[in-house]
């Protein structure tokens, strides 16, 4: 099988400080991470191809230093990876990322000469938390996708896949080429041994730029100009209640003034 | 930018056996207010198998119009099926907004819709109004793991779209209900146009767990809990409050209880009328998940815990000793 996964470099949103007097983001000193549901989707990709037998490319659109991100996929079981990058792609929104994207996974089956089977996805970057890149790329290349999924396992040709749902589960068939994006999987992903880790620290990315010939994009779908949603404004929310703390000598006293202030509200 | 003459705020009904799912119910009040600001109408989609039951809930929601669209593909969702029935729908209609509820299924189907249509889709909302000036909606939403909320406009392309939280807009019904006009609209999808197939669907439901985001009173457990055990004492509080049992990420990281119960940026987000976090500390991530609960009850050893910023009643003290005597007292109250 031929698995394409894409993931993002973001920073470890869990490390994130707000600055209490500008409210903004300190983001000096904030690790740069593999996003952690692609983290999830590249494990589910390896292992499908441990299984079924095949190659896994990792592609990460971003600047030159997602290439370190791009080598960590290399040091636990992704064969070969691209990073895409290019000025013109900068301040792109979803829809424009995903056009950029879906390119490129183009240009990538031109340049190997290998049509893809499945492209996975983490559900969502912790950055942007939009859930949208990964069904917008099926979307610009015309492919079948299921989110949210937990497992996936190959039956008659066609691909079987665990998707979280809100009252429980389901398991929808879905004919390849597809796309899939990967919530959070029983399994940790798995880590990388010294010897993986170096031969990964060793290896050249390749880049694919806007310049480059197998990357067929119109310009007015690009970067600013290519996203139809434009960031107002941001700021920080504000979380403080004043509520009322209750510090009684025992628990059970406590419990007992609470269950009296929460019945006289009428909230319970 | 330019006059558009895409006109009416949609609201997207998602059913679920034949019943409108309660976000939809709830998009009707911010629906009601853009529609009141930008002078338009509000209209409320609703997509099932047989959507006689979901259309007279929606009319106790005072739409001005409601467009039903009914069929065999419709009983389960499929992004094909419904994308399909959407895309015709806004092309014949072209509606200048379309609000989505931001469940499983709202955030797969949102995405393929705005890009099918080539237009912007903002994710996940939790605040919605109208900007007079520039006659857009804005969508504010938490990115950042909530650490930091942006408003997000959609200017220069029609309809605007976004997905918004469940638990976030109250459901309000009008006196008396609404007499809205019905449209029916009749959109097949052929066949080979769905290219997935749901092979079993399992309800955790079934099983005596309550849906999370339709539970009034939701007691979560971090990890304070100490292990899976001592979530019994969670399920016997639940079950005299008659709500659902929650977790916190580190819980569900733990392996103490399935993913379906996680609350949180990353887990289900949450709105309920009471929500109580047990032995949760209160990462932002976890807030940003239950923020908008019309009241908090955090307990928690360790005074300084951020959770008690957000709470409106807590408790620093043990919670194995806190929560069964809440069991207790509750039981008085309600015998």
């Amino acid at each position: 099988m031929n698995i394409l996964v894409c993931i993002k470099q973001v920073p470890d949103t869990t490390e994130i400080k707000i600055d209490p007097v500008k409210h903004t983001l300190i983001r000096e000193g904030v690790p740069s991470i593999v996003n952690p549901f692609d983290a999830c989707a590249l494990e589910l990709a390896v292992r499908l191809k441990e299984k079924e037998g095949g190659k896994v490319t990792v592609i990460s659109m971003g600047p030159a230093q997602a290439k370190n991100a791009l080598k960590e996929c290399l040091s636990v079981g992704a064969d070969q990876a691209f990073l895409v990058t290019d000025r013109a792609f900068g301040g792109s929104d979803t829809l424009a990322t995903s056009y950029i994207l879906s390119k490129a996974i183009k240009a990538v089956e031109a340049k190997t000469n290998e049509s893809i089977d499945v492209i996975f996805c983490g559900k969502q970057a912790i950055d942007g938390d939009t859930a949208q890149v990964g069904p917008e790329i099926a979307e610009h290349m015309d492919l079948p996708h299921v989110t949210l999924a937990t497992g996936v396992e190959m039956a008659e040709g066609k691909l079987r896949v665990q998707r979280d749902t809100d009252e429980g589960h389901d398991v929808v068939e879905v004919s390849l080429p597809a796309l899939v994006t990967v919530t959070k999987t029983p399994f940790d992903p798995r880590y990388p041994s010294i010897k993986s880790k170096m031969a990964a620290n060793r290896a050249v990315i390749a880049e694919i730029t806007n310049s480059d010939p197998d990357m067929k994009t119109e310009p007015e779908y690009l970067g600013l100009n290519g996203s139809p949603t434009k960031v107002k404004k941001t700021f920080t929310p504000d979380q403080s209640k004043n509520g009322v703390i209750l510090k009684e000598e025992t628990g059970t006293e406590a419990a007992v003034k609470l269950a009296a202030m929460l019945s006289d509200a009428k909230i319970i | 930018m330019s006059e558009f003459t895409s006109k009416n705020i949609w609201v997207f009904i998602e059913t679920d056996e034949g019943k409108a799912k309660s976000v939809g119910l709830e998009l009707l009040n911010p629906g009601r207010m853009l529609a009141d600001k930008s002078g338009e109408k509000l209209v409320a989609v609703v997509l099932g198998k047989d959507n006689e039951e979901a259309v007279s809930q929606v009319q106790q929601f005072g739409p001005d119009e409601i467009i039903s669209v009914e069929g065999a593909e419709y009983e389960k969702y499929s992004f094909d099926a419904y994308t399909y029935a959407m895309t015709s729908l806004v092309e014949k209609y072209s509606p200048s907004a379309i609000l989505i509820g931001a469940t499983n299924n709202g955030r797969d189907f949102g995405p393929r819709l705005s890009c099918r249509l080539k237009t912007g889709l903002t994710a996940d909302c939790t605040s919605l109004d109208y900007d007079e000036e520039s006659k857009n909606v804005a969508w504010t939403r938490p990115a950042f793991g909530g650490n930091l909320m942006a408003v997000i406009m959609c200017p220069n392309t029609r309809p605007q779209i976004g997905t918004v939280r469940p638990g976030v807009f109250k459901k309000i019904p009008v006196n008396g209900g609404s007499k809205a006009a019905v449209i029916k609209e009749a959109i097949a999808v052929p066949a080979d146009k769905i290219r997935t197939r749901l092979i079993e669907s399992i309800r955790e439901a079934a099983a005596g767990v309550l849906n999370l985001e339709d539970a009034e009173i939701i007691v979560s457990g971090g990890r304070g809990m100490g292990g899976p055990e001592n979530f019994k004492i969670l399920e016997e509080l639940a079950k005299v409050l008659k709500g659902a049992v929650g977790a916190s990420r580190a819980a569900v990281d733990a392996g103490w209880i399935g993913h379906a119960h996680q609350v949180g940026q990353t887990g289900k987000t949450v709105g309920p009328k009471l929500y109580i976090a047990c032995g949760i500390s209160g990462a932002i991530q976890h807030l940003a998940g239950m923020s908008g609960s019309d009241c908090i009850v955090a307990i928690n050893k360790d005074p300084e815990a951020p959770i008690f910023k957000a709470a409106d009643y807590g408790i620093v003290g043990n919670l194995f000793e806190v929560v069964p005597a809440l069991t207790e007292e509750i039981k008085k109250l309600k015998a």
